[in-house]
């Protein structure tokens, strides 16, 4: 055989056994068996393979070098052949996954609730950051008081006719008459006078009683919200720039507010204030006042040095008229049904 | 105070205009409650007279009245009211009259037969209150003339003012004219009509006992007097203002009471034995009142008496009985009078008989508009008593308690700039106060500009110079001293323990608890059935009702009920929390002398085991930063005794967690486990929480293994995990219990726990021999408590 011939031979030989492995790679069922056809032409003993010990029967260089590229070409076309199969196999195998993993998410919706807070904490909440925003802290007191901080203190004395308007309940602890449930939150304002030293920028939220029987409107427990503030040139002016300051932020820009005279005994001159919707209706809100000298004083504060003014209103009736409550008393009867509506 | 447009004019021209008049008057603080149209006239209701009437066989409910309505022909009406009489005069409401509620008249008939009109009641007009029967019209007008204009009635409205407790002023006409006529510049003057013939002197002693109570008695003669229905004007009036009219007398005391602000009263002057005498009711003394009520008197009740002594009416109260006017009576001995406020105020709050003139005492009266007010009550009865006389003589006894006629209260004019931010002058303040009758008077020679006022005596809540103060922004006008927003010189924050408290209910709500708002008033018994004793809580002195008598000292009664009104109701997965205050009656020695009062949080779920309870306590802690110990050794009553645990650190009791008692679930009838996690937050909350520094993270392996032990029931998984962790050092940086094991393979009074620990130092990477080393001291610590390492 003459060596030309033997050239032509072997790389024709290639060529088909080239060809056969690339058809067999193609006809490859799977994964699997794409492996083993990997190992099975990596061997040594493989039929392209076997061309490379036959490389050293040729005597040319150039007829090495012809059939060495023959070979690498081969190889390369091979393998990468091989790559690209793996690759389709994976990509069928994760789709084929894909499809087994369907999932109908809305059997797993389940009814796991967040909790619901009440909605008189919702709008002292509410209240309580605007009112931060305005500049104010929050001062607290306690529920049961004396009757000096929720009345005397309050320019209320012991025969004071006003008292009577505020329907108290007394407890039996210490001297009778002594001890009560607060009727308003205004005693916390003594207690701030005392421990505060002016300027004092304070609202008071908290809870109230008053001896009344429940009815749409009316709980005998509920919620108020006061503010006071006392420091050298306050004037009735800024009381009412402060409460116009509030209604905007709190009800919106398209709301205004109005002062007109009124009387309390813990101010004066005291206002009602009354907000008015964009549709111009007026709402009463609540009452206020330039701070009663006298108050000033049970306070430790002298009012020839200080003024100040206070203002104050019940936070569940915004709460009810917020979400449209129809009876006040629906807000107290801890049905889980109505409390997590909100 | 109901304030009738065309009585207010009688003592100004304020015209008709309801809005400027009502915004007027809420601008000055007599906050206008509602206005009311009253008198409009009905068109088509003439007056008619009842010719003849007829009742038919078969209409037992109806008859049938003829009527002339002025041209002499007869009409025919159905008619359910049975009160007139022939010859009487009617309203006639005729055929396609449209009535205040609608309803048109047509001839629709009875049995056939038509009618032709509808006879009216006075209710049906808007002139009376009275329904029964058919309004029967003064004989002298004319038939066929429209009812309204013969009646000369006009269209008229009603302010309903909610009069403020200092303003005693404005229960009468004459202070609400006089604030409204200074608003809206309007000259004023109170009417008084014609002076009363003067008659002889008859002169009833009068002598006042207690002199503080009773400052100023008047008791003045009036002879000539005829009982009986007042003129229509008159009764109108009073209608209007909400008023029944009861008859001459009592009318004109009625009048003169809502004009001037002064209650009066009027004997039966024949009745009066030998004069009047003003003094205390002695203990054990009862009077007849007039609504025929034996009244049993205390000594702080001031009485009217004879001049034998006894008893004849409760002071600005009520009269007695035995010296009413009747129909009979032909002289009036009228009583106008000075009562101090409080005295009066009890007596008729103590009785139940707060009344128009009992408020009126109460609040205060002008103790110098007497004199104005007997004589227009003589005007106004004398309207229908023409031979009505007055007679000389008349006692008024003034006694030095009487307050003076001005009261002189300083003020200050930079006072009034200073509080109500104004730039006003000593003239400015002068004018204004003016107008509602204060004298002003500057005075000379201070060293800051000031002003003395003498305060009229018709305003007795001005007494100081704040109250002058708020007198010259009411006329000046709130809405002129403007808007401005005060710079607040403080940082708005939340506190510290306000912005915790935040942070507590964010978790609560994350961990899908709803918020109730349980009522802090117990029944007598509900603490008892919470396992709770009742000997520290607080009884109401006036509670609303018995079942609401006891403060709570805990929260788990309150959600318990909560609790219980959501099963009844098939709620389900019932996650409830309460964050408020409870009010253990606490040491005697406690601030204020108040009682311990705290603010707890209070966690329930229904159906729910102490797994929860701790898994709610540990995402809490680890928020709050707060750690506790559990303490199964003392259980708050009220918790299971054998699954909860107190929460403890150092001596302080945090609260308690588990589930409730079965015995409380029991008596309370729950029947589910409820999980419980209670908390007083006055420690938990005060406490702000240590910023914590950097520790540099070890950059050397690990070394990780599981520890099984078998562990004698008697002893605590916690106290095995904390012998290890002693045992394991700073290099034992996890410990988890990560198995619990009860069952096969081991003794029945033990069950398994399994520990990962791991391992790490923050230096160096551990060796073998320092791993094994650790491991074996876990082991010989963990053996000291019985625990022994499972195969």
């Amino acid at each position: 055989m003459s060596e030309q011939n033997t050239v032509g031979a072997i790389s024709q030989a290639i060529e088909t056994a080239r060809d056969s492995a690339l058809q067999a790679i193609k006809s490859a069922s799977d994964l699997d068996a794409l492996r083993a056809l990997g190992v099975e032409l990596n061997k040594k003993e493989s039929l392209l393979n076997s061309f490379k010990s036959d490389m050293g029967k040729l005597s040319s260089v150039e007829d090495k070098r012809t059939i060495g590229q023959l070979l690498n070409a081969a190889a390369t076309l091979i393998s990468t052949a091989i790559e690209t199969r793996t690759g389709e196999f994976t990509e069928l195998e994760i789709s084929n996954r894909i499809a087994r993993e369907s999932l109908d998410l809305t059997e797993l919706l389940t009814q796991r609730r967040r909790g619901h807070s009440h909605i008189v904490t919702q709008a002292t909440q509410r209240l309580e950051d605007v009112f931060v925003g305005l500049g104010f802290q929050i001062a607290e007191g306690p529920e049961v008081e004396t009757d000096f901080n929720n009345f005397e203190a309050l320019n209320m004395p012991k025969s004071h006719p006003a008292r009577s308007e505020f329907d108290t309940m007394f407890l039996e602890y210490g001297e009778p008459g002594s001890v009560l449930l607060r009727t308003h939150t205004s005693p916390v304002q003594i207690r701030v006078m005392k421990s505060w030293k002016p300027p004092i920028f304070a609202i008071m939220p908290g809870r109230v009683f008053r001896r009344d029987t429940p009815d749409a409107t009316h709980m005998p427990v509920f919620h108020q919200i006061e503010g006071l503030v006392v420091d050298r040139g306050i004037t009735f002016a800024h009381l009412a720039g402060t409460i116009e300051a509030f209604t905007k932020a709190f009800f919106g820009e398209d709301f205004s507010s109005r002062l007109r005279p009124s009387f309390f005994p813990f101010t004066e001159p005291s206002a009602e204030f009354d907000i008015r919707r964009a549709d111009g209706e007026w709402i009463e809100l609540g009452g206020c006042g330039m701070v009663h000298p006298n108050v000033l004083r049970s306070g430790g504060i002298d009012p020839e040095e200080f003024t100040g003014f206070a203002f104050g209103f019940g936070i569940d009736r915004m709460a009810k008229e917020r979400h449209k409550v129809g009876d006040i008393r629906e807000m107290y009867t801890n049905d889980l049904r109505f409390l997590r509506q909100f | 105070m109901k304030i009738l447009n065309s009585w207010l004019n009688d003592f100004g021209v304020f015209g008709t205009n309801v809005e400027k008049l009502s915004t007027a008057m809420t601008s000055l603080g007599l906050a206008v409650e509602s206005v009311t149209q009253v008198d409009t006239p009905i068109k088509g209701v003439v007056v008619a007279k009842v010719l003849r009437t007829e009742r038919h066989p078969d209409a037992a409910k109806v008859h049938r009245v003829y009527v002339d309505a002025g041209d002499g022909k007869e009409l025919h009406v159905w008619c359910g009211a049975f009160n007139m009489k022939l010859g009487d005069l009617i309203p006639l409401a005729t055929l396609g009259t449209t009535m205040p509620d609608g309803r048109l008249i047509t001839p629709r008939g009875i049995l056939g037969i038509e009618s032709h009109g509808m006879l009216c009641s006075g209710i049906e007009l808007g002139l009376t209150t009275n329904a029964d029967g058919i309004l029967i019209l003064p004989k002298d007008l004319k038939l066929g003339k429209d009812v309204f204009s013969a009646l000369d009635i006009k269209s008229d409205c009603v302010f309903d003012l909610d009069v403020t407790r200092n303003r005693p002023d404005c229960n009468g006409y004459l202070g609400v004219a006089r604030d409204l006529g200074a608003n809206l510049r309007i000259k004023i003057a109170a009417p008084m009509g014609d002076k009363v013939k003067k008659g002889a002197a008859r002169t009833i002693k009068v002598t006042i006992a207690d002199k503080k109570r009773c400052a100023r008695y008047n008791m003045t003669v009036m002879s000539g007097v005829v009982v009986g229905d007042s003129p229509n004007w008159i009764a109108r009036r009073l209608t209007n203002c909400g008023m029944r009219p009861i008859n001459n007398v009592v009318d004109a005391s009625n009048m003169v009471m809502l004009e001037l602000n002064q209650p009066t009263h009027a004997f039966d002057a024949e009745k009066i034995n030998n004069g009047f005498k003003i003094r205390c009711a002695r203990s054990g003394e009862t009077l007849v009142t007039l609504d025929g009520q034996t009244r049993a008197l205390e000594t702080t009740d001031l009485l009217i008496c004879d001049g034998k002594d006894n008893p004849i009416g409760l002071a600005g109260v009520m009269g007695g009985a035995a010296t009413e006017i009747s129909g009979q009576t032909q002289t009036v001995a009228l009583e106008t009078a000075w009562f101090e406020g409080s005295g009066i105020a009890r007596t008729a709050t103590r009785l139940g008989l707060r009344s128009e003139a009992s408020m009126r005492f109460e609040r205060g009266v002008d103790p110098h508009g007497i004199d104005h007010a007997v004589s227009r009550f003589a005007f106004l009865l004398r309207e229908s008593c023409p031979n009505l006389v007055v007679h000389s003589g008349a006692s008024d006894v003034k006694e030095k308690t009487l307050p003076a006629k001005q009261r002189v209260v300083a003020l200050r004019v930079a006072q009034v700039n200073r509080v109500l931010g104004t730039k006003l002058t000593t003239k400015d303040i002068s004018v204004i106060l003016t107008r509602i009758g204060f004298a002003t008077k500057s005075v000379s020679g201070a060293k800051t500009p000031s002003l003395k006022i003498g305060v009229p005596s018709w305003r007795p809540d001005c007494e100081s110079e704040i109250d002058l103060v708020e007198e010259v922004a009411r006329h000046y006008g709130y809405d002129q001293l403007g808007k401005v927003v005060p710079q607040s010189t403080m940082h708005g924050r939340l506190s510290p323990l306000q912005q915790r408290r935040r942070d507590l209910r964010g978790v609560v709500l994350s961990m899908g608890l709803s918020e109730a708002m349980p009522n802090p008033f117990l029944a007598p018994g509900d603490l008892t059935k919470t396992g709770l004793t009742e000997n520290n809580a607080i009884l109401l002195a006036n509670p609303l009702v018995f079942e609401e008598s006891i403060l709570r000292t805990s929260l788990r009664p309150g959600l318990l009920k909560a609790i219980g009104y959501n099963i009844s109701h098939r709620t389900a997965n019932i996650l409830l929390f309460e964050l408020g205050h409870v009010y253990p009656s606490g040491t005697a020695d406690s601030v204020d002398g108040l009682p311990d009062e705290y603010e707890s949080l209070c966690l329930v779920a229904v159906g729910e085991t102490s797994a929860l309870a701790l898994d709610w306590w540990s995402q809490l802690s680890s928020v709050m930063n707060f750690g506790a110990q559990l303490d199964q050794g003392s259980v708050e009553p009220g918790f299971h005794p054998k699954r909860s645990a107190t929460l403890r650190r150092g001596k302080q009791i945090l609260g308690c967690v588990g589930e409730i008692d079965p015995r409380v679930l029991a008596k309370n009838q729950i029947n589910a486990t409820v999980a419980c996690l209670e908390l007083n937050l006055s420690v938990l909350l005060s406490e702000t929480p240590r910023v914590a520094n950097a520790k540099p993270v070890s950059r050397f392996p690990r070394s990780d293994f599981d520890l099984a032990f078998a562990v004698p029931n008697s002893q605590t998984a916690g106290a095995v995990m904390k012998a290890l962790r002693q045992a394991g050092g700073v290099e034992l940086v996890v410990l988890e219990l990560f198995d619990v094991y009860r069952g096969a393979g081991l003794a029945d009074d033990s069950r398994g726990l399994t520990f990962r620990l791991c391992l790490q130092a923050s230096d160096r990477t551990l060796t073998d021999a320092e791993v094994t080393t650790i491991r074996q001291r876990c082991l010989d610590a963990a053996a000291k408590l019985d625990a022994r390492l499972r195969d």
